[in-house]
């Protein structure tokens, strides 16, 4: 009575269709991997001209004193170039560290203790530099003429 | 490989003087002469030379930033990325020949 009449087992089907993983870490990582290379663009432009303009226009790195940096922070152009040159290289920098550190430090501890100072280097670099561009005095008082930018006396 | 343990090596390089540059340049605040004094230093023959290291890290890692970017995000890219490695360092031979003989000549005839 039986014969013939086999028992259809219930097998799930060997694939699921395709679903797209859901990560819970969102796009941390895509967004960091394409700020290297925009940032990178930007960074070649800007540092290829500050290194231009600090060592090869003139007399070089001998021509470069306090009234060389007033005189370059007297004009806009050169603070918001300074500006976006410490911003951009301090993230791309900083995050380059960042992926090497996470390569190499196996252990969980030693990684989290040189990203906690990768980290504090980050900001204090970033704040001070930025308070200096916007602070900055080209023509302190009581300080010596001859060290000033010529603008200070005139 | 070494073009990507280089790209490491320079990186980490640029990122350390990075930090004490801003340290140094943060000196103006402080005083001009305490400025001069930080910047004096750089001006010796040694600090020269480590600039013209510096210099050679910074141009070698910005031209094989945009290999990586044409390896990215050109389609023929991966398929060129060794003779782009050479144009590299053409590229690092001729920008480091146009730049040396001037800096150095600075560095060690330029004093006040």
């Amino acid at each position: 009575m039986t014969h013939g009449t086999a028992a259809v087992a219930k097998v799930d089907s060997p694939r699921s269709p395709y679903v797209r993983r859901k990560t819970t870490r969102g796009n941390y990582e895509l967004y960091s991997w394409v700020f290297m290379r925009a940032s990178g663009v930007v960074l070649l432009v800007l540092i290829f001209g500050h290194l231009f303009v600090n060592l090869l226009v003139g007399d070089g790195v001998h021509a470069i004193d306090f009234g060389f940096v007033a005189g370059k922070w007297a004009s806009p152009l050169w603070q918001v170039w300074d500006l976006l040159m410490l911003w951009l290289a301090m993230i791309h920098g900083t995050n380059g560290v960042r992926t090497i550190i996470n390569d190499y430090a196996t252990k969980d501890a030693t990684r989290g203790i040189l990203k906690g100072l990768l980290y504090l280097a980050f900001a204090v670099v970033v704040v001070l530099g930025t308070l200096v561009i916007f602070t900055f005095d080209p023509c302190p008082p009581g300080a010596p003429a001859e060290l000033l930018a010529s603008f200070c006396t005139a | 490989m070494w073009s990507w343990v280089a790209h490491r090596v320079t990186g980490v390089l640029i990122f350390f003087f990075l930090l004490v540059h801003v340290l140094d340049t943060a000196l103006v605040r402080v005083s001009p002469e305490a400025y001069n004094a930080a910047i004096g230093t750089y001006q010796t023959p040694i600090m020269g030379l480590g600039e013209a290291g510096l210099v050679a890290a910074i141009v070698f890692h910005a031209f094989n930033g945009i290999r990586i970017l044409l390896v990215d995000f050109w389609a023929q890219g991966p398929r060129y990325q060794k003779v782009m490695l050479w144009v590299v360092v053409g590229l690092f031979v001729v920008t480091m020949a146009g730049f040396l003989p001037r800096h150095l000549v600075n560095v060690f005839t330029g004093g006040h």
